[in-house]
Parts: structure tokens; C-alpha cells; sequence
């Protein structure tokens, strides 16, 4: 039973993305701890692909063989990908709550171990895309139709092997192998254009023979529109460049605290309900 | 003079060419074993397999750090990969490539090092992998094999693809010399007793396995009596064949191409102070980077010698 059958509607999805943003703030706040701004900053993409019909998976069967696999290469944000998963019916919602706490599955980074249905685990940035490559290129030769998608922040950019992937990709002309840059321009220490401004992605990936789309990447529509695209593409890899702001859905909140980077740390209760509150 | 040249024993095939022979044939039997190669597959010999598999070999260019994520990529996906460049730069340059994409997650990637050791030569140091196995045994879960010579390493490259789990295997570039015959068996994590002896044992792996042999035929002309172990797998050690070396003999040296931390010394010692403390004395680089120079004078100047174990073994017993 794969579940890329009952796509949602834009709508629908702005709804659910609703939901993911709720569950990440609960789950960090509750934690104590974590990463929201940066996993908020991905909920269209991350909303997308689990509800909007790209993937094909099957949450009760999480090894099927022929799924498609979602790496998340910036692990930091796993609290997007619990909540996309538990919205799938992998686990419940209770369940996340438990987030980074002793003995639950839920670490602080994705642990593939633990937690059936995680494709890679992650936390050491730079790594993704290669992880990916090796599943597409084991996809290809298992003649099974199984799609990759990476997601990696624009920080995590700086890692050079990341475009050593970008070159191999090509190399082996990945068609079921899609990568989006969440460029939501911080990192941790601050702007990326101050840390490492590695200037245009769409100019330099396309250089490496790549097909490239830059997008507004917090906007539900959009991003359905370029993983559409995307999907038509099969001669080559695809990168979608997906222009976002970290803490989106809650931006007024984080104004307030005068962080708008916010990178590691949970919002207190209070600001949480404030949070929860401009969601809804 | 040669390791092994006082015992007789014959010059035989490198460890790699052994490797590299195995792996193809292998490939044949199992479907899922693929190669990923970081632009040197001629030098660790992957490359023969690559040519007879053409559809299974991956090259992706001199980039270490991607080479091993994709590896571990590939083995997520079911495959069986071999990835391999020289130890030096497997380990030293993709050393978070194999915590993160292959060992902690556990991935059933078989990672060799070749070129390992100061025996590579005249290439001189920055690519002699001296610290490789230091570094592979501090991945959790990771099995960490040296051989000795061309017969066991076939059948360790064949009991690594069959083993379900990371493994890493570190082959030389030299040719050296034979010490097992084809009906001699090899077993991951059980040590092969190559002499016996009752006065002091002698314990090695890779090509200080010819070099104990030849210490042991030495010490036996002056009545010293030297047991020989091959400790292939440095990963899980095999404790009883220590254990029983600390009861039935008075000392115990170890002997290795690698640097003084980290290595099969290190292992070894670990055991015997947990079991019954014996003298123990080592043979091995020291704590230094070597230099260019002929295989045999750097072995010679750096004490892999036959008669730095000899004179190890007069320390201690
Ligand atoms: C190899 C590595 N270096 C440093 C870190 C620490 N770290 C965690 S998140 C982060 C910033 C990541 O920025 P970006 O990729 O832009 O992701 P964002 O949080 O903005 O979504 C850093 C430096 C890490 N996890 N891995
Ligand atoms: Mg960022």
C-alpha cells in the first residue's frame, strides 16, 4: 500500500503544515532543547513531499523495498521529519513528545538504528548527498523505481563534499535523485552571507550539469509546482533551490525576542503558546 | 634480507593482488557486492573486479569523504560494498565519512586500506598509513583485520563479504612472504597459532607474522623455545589465544607495522592486564612519521627486523 495515492490539496497541505509547525514547537518546548527555527524553515518542502504525492511509502511497512527515501541531511531539523512522520502514521504524535529524552527513539538527530523509517542517520553536516547517491545509484541497480530526496540547509553548503556529490551525481546522470537547499540564509554563528556567502546556488549547481529551479520555498504552492517539475525530469539530477526564512510560521514571535536566526534553542512555555496562538 | 628469507619461507603474491584476485571471484557469486573507488582502484586492485563487473564499480573521482557516504548509501539500499583506497587516506581523510555514514549506523560496508605500513616505499610518508588501525578500532562495531600473506587474505576478503556488518581489512603494497597453505583455515576474530612454543610467544600480523616466524626459528637455535600467533583480527581479539599464551609461556611480544598507540600492542595489552599479567615487550614504528627510502632499509631502520623481536624477546624473558 503506498500512500503517494491520496495526495493532498494545496490546501489541504496548508492545513497540515499547520500541524507540523504545532508539533515542532510542542515537542522542542517540551524537550527543552533542540532546533525550531531551522525545522520550521522546511515545513512546505518536508509537508510536500510526505503529503503532496512525491513520495511513495508505507508507514506500516517502513522497509518496503521499492519505497522512496527521504534523507535529511541537515539532521539538526529532525523535529520536521517526526512530525511529518508521525502525521504519516509511523508513530503517534504522543510519541515525539518524548523527544531527546532517555531511552526514546526520538534523539536529538536522526538515528536510522532506532527508528524504522529513517533513511539515514544524520548530524554531521555535509554527508546527505552522498548518502543519497549511494541509494540512488542502489535504486538503479535494484531496478526498482525508488526516488531520493535530500534536504540540506545553505549553511551546511560550505562542506566541500557536498559538491563533491554535486559532481558524482552527474557523473552517473542520478534522474531519481532531488536535492533541495533550504536557504533560509543563517547558521549558526549568523547570516550565511556573512559567514560564507557561497553566492548564487542555481548558478553553480546548474555549472555542475545539474537541473535547477529557485522557488519561494515557504510558499505551499510553489513548492508543489517545482517538485512537479522535478519529477518530469528523469535525465539528470534535480536541485530545487527553496528560498525560505528560518522560524517561518512564527517569525512575529522570534521578532520579538530580536534573534531572528534563533539556531538551537527551544522557545519557553510562554513564548511557545504565543507561538501556538499566531499558528492557529 | 627479506622477512621470512631465515625461515625459507618463499616470496609470494601482495596482499592487494591476493585481495583484488578474491574480490573478483567473489563478485561472480555474489550478485551484491559493488566496488566504490576514489580514483586509485589499479593501486588497491578493486579495479579487477570494477573491469569483470563493470555495471557494479563506482568511481567517483578523489573525493574520500563522498566516496565513503556513498558506500554507506549503497549499502542501505542492500548492496554489498567494497570501498577502498590506500589507509591512509581512507581513514585519515574520511575518518567522520565512516563514523557517521558507515559505523554508527552500522552499514555492511567492507572498507580496505591498502598501502598500509612504512613498506609502501619510496612514496614516503604521507602515504603510509601508520595509524589506520588505531583509528578503525575505535569505531564501535567495527571488525578490524591485518593479514599476513596472499592465502589468508583471499579467505578473509571471502569471510568479510559473508559477514553481515562493517569491516575493516589492511593490505600492503609489497609482495610478501607465504606462510599459509591452502588447507590452513581462516576464521574472523579467531587467532592461527603458526609455531609452537612454551618459552615466550611472539604475537604479529601483516608482514611481522614472517618476521616473528623467522625471530622463532633464530631463538630456537639458543634454546628459546618461541610460540608464533598470527593475530589477524585486531577487532574482536581473540582473548582465550592470549589468555592461554599469559598461562603456558613466561612473556609475550607483540609485533607490528603500525605506530606504538592504538594498535595490536595496545590490543594485546588490554587483555594480558586483565588476565595473568606477563612481561610484555613491542615491536613497532615508535610514535614518528618515516621517510622515502627502499622498503627493506626502512624496515630495517625502523626495527621491523627480525632481530628487534629477538632482542624484544631477551628483554622480557
Ligand atoms: C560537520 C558539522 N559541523 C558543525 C556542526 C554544528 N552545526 C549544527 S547546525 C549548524 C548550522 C547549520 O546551518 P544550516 O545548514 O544553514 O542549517 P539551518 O539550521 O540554518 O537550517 C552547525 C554549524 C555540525 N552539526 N556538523
Ligand atoms: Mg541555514
Amino acid at each position: 500500500m503506498a500512500a503517494q495515492a491520496n495526495a493532498l490539496s494545496i490546501e489541504e497541505l496548508k492545513d497540515k503544515g499547520k500541524v507540523l509547525r504545532r508539533l515542532i514547537i510542542r515537542m522542542t518546548t517540551e524537550a527543552g532543547s533542540g532546533h525550531p527555527s531551522s525545522s520550521l524553515s522546511a515545513v512546505e518542502v518536508v509537508n510536500a513531499l510526505w503529503f503532496g504525492g512525491f513520495m511513495k511509502y508505507d508507514s506500516q511497512n517502513p522497509t518496503w523495498e521499492a519505497r522512496d527515501r527521504f534523507i535529511l541531511s541537515k539532521g539538526h531539523a529532525v523535529p520536521v521529519l517526526y512530525a511529518a512522520m508521525a502525521e504519516a502514521g509511523y508513530f503517534s504524535t504522543d510519541d515525539v513528545m518524548t523527544l531527546r529524552k532517555l531511552g526514546s527513539p526520538f534523539e536529538g538527530h536522526p538515528n536510522m538504528k532506532r527508528l524504522p523509517g529513517i533513511e539515514a542517520s544524520t548530524g554531521s553536516l555535509g554527508q546527505g548527498l552522498s548518502l543519497g547517491i549511494g541509494q540512488a545509484l542502489g535504486a538503479r541497480l535494484n531496478k526498482n523505481g525508488s526516488n531520493v530526496f535530500v534536504v540540506i540547509g545553505d549553511g551546511e553548503m560550505g562542506e566541500g563534499q557536498v559538491w563533491e556529490a554535486l559532481a558524482t551525481a552527474e557523473k552517473y546522470k542520478l534522474g531519481n535523485l532531488t536535492a533541495i537547499i533550504d536557504q533560509n540564509t543563517y547558521q549558526q554563528t549568523g547570516a550565511t552571507k556573512d559567514v560564507l556567502d557561497l553566492g548564487s546556488f542555481e548558478e553553480k549547481i546548474s555549472a555542475f550539469g545539474w537541473h535547477t529551479q529557485t522557488i519561494d520555498g515557504n510558499c505551499q504552492k510553489a513548492v508543489v509546482e517545482a517538485l512537479e517539475v522535478a519529477s518530469k525530469v528523469t535525465d539528470r539530477p534535480k536541485a530545487i533551490i527553496s528560498k525560505t526564512k528560518k522560524g517561518f510560521g512564527i517569525l512575529p514571535v522570534l521578532e520579538e525576542t530580536g534573534d531572528l536566526n534563533y539556531h538551537g534553542k527551544p522557545l519557553s512555555p510562554e513564548l511557545a503558546e504565543k507561538a501556538l496562538a499566531f499558528i492557529a | 634480507m627479506y622477512l621470512g628469507e631465515i625461515s625459507g619461507l618463499k616470496v609470494g603474491q601482495a596482499t592487494r593482488d591476493a585481495f583484488g584476485e578474491a574480490l573478483k571471484e567473489l563478485g561472480d557469486k555474489y550478485p551484491e557486492i559493488v566496488t566504490v573507488d576514489g580514483d586509485v582502484g589499479n593501486s588497491t586492485r578493486t579495479e579487477v573486479f570494477a573491469k569483470a563487473h563493470p555495471e557494479r564499480g563506482f568511481n567517483v573521482g578523489i573525493a574520500e569523504s563522498n566516496m565513503v557516504s556513498v558506500a554507506g548509501g549503497l549499502a542501505s539500499t542492500g548492496h554489498i560494498p567494497v570501498v577502498a583506497s590506500f589507509a591512509a587516506f581512507l581513514l585519515c581523510n574520511a575518518y567522520d565519512q565512516i563514523r557517521m555514514s558507515i559505523a554508527f549506523p552500522s552499514m555492511n560496508v567492507k572498507m580496505v586500506g591498502t598501502h598500509a605500513g612504512i613498506s609502501i616505499g619510496e612514496d614516503g610518508p604521507s602515504q603510509m598509513g601508520i595509524e589506520d588501525v588505531s583509528l578503525a578500532c575505535s569505531l564501535p562495531g567495527v571488525v578490524v583485520m591485518v593479514t599476513a600473506d596472499a592465502v589468508s587474505t583471499k579467505k578473509a576478503t571471502a569471510a568479510m563479504i559473508e559477514y553481515e556488518g562493517p569491516v575493516y581489512l589492511r593490505l600492503g603494497r609489497p609482495n610478501v612472504a607465504e606462510i599459509y597453505s591452502e588447507d590452513d583455515t581462516f576464521e574472523i576474530g579467531k587467532a592461527n597459532t603458526i609455531r609452537e612454543g612454551d618459552d615466550v610467544t611472539i604475537i604479529a600480523n601483516g608482514l611481522m607474522v614472517a618476521g616473528a616466524v623467522d625471530a622463532a626459528t633464530k631463538l630456537a637455535e639458543e634454546g628459546i623455545s618461541a610460540r608464533v600467533i598470527d593475530m589477524h583480527t585486531v577487532k574482536p581479539i581473540d582473548v582465550d589465544a592470549i589468555q592461554k599464551a599469559t598461562r603456558e609461556t613466561s612473556a609475550i611480544v607483540v609485533a607490528e607495522e603500525h605506530l606504538a598507540h592504538g594498535g595490536l600492542g595496545s590490543a594485546v595489552a588490554m587483555v594480558v592486564s586483565q588476565a595473568t599479567p606477563v612481561p610484555m615487550a613491542y615491536v613497532n614504528v615508535g610514535d614518528c612519521f618515516a621517510e622515502s627510502g627502499d622498503p627493506q632499509g626502512l624496515l630495517d631502520k625502523y626495527g621491523l627486523t627480525a632481530a628487534a623481536i629477538i632482542e624484544a624477546v631477551k628483554k622480557v624473558k
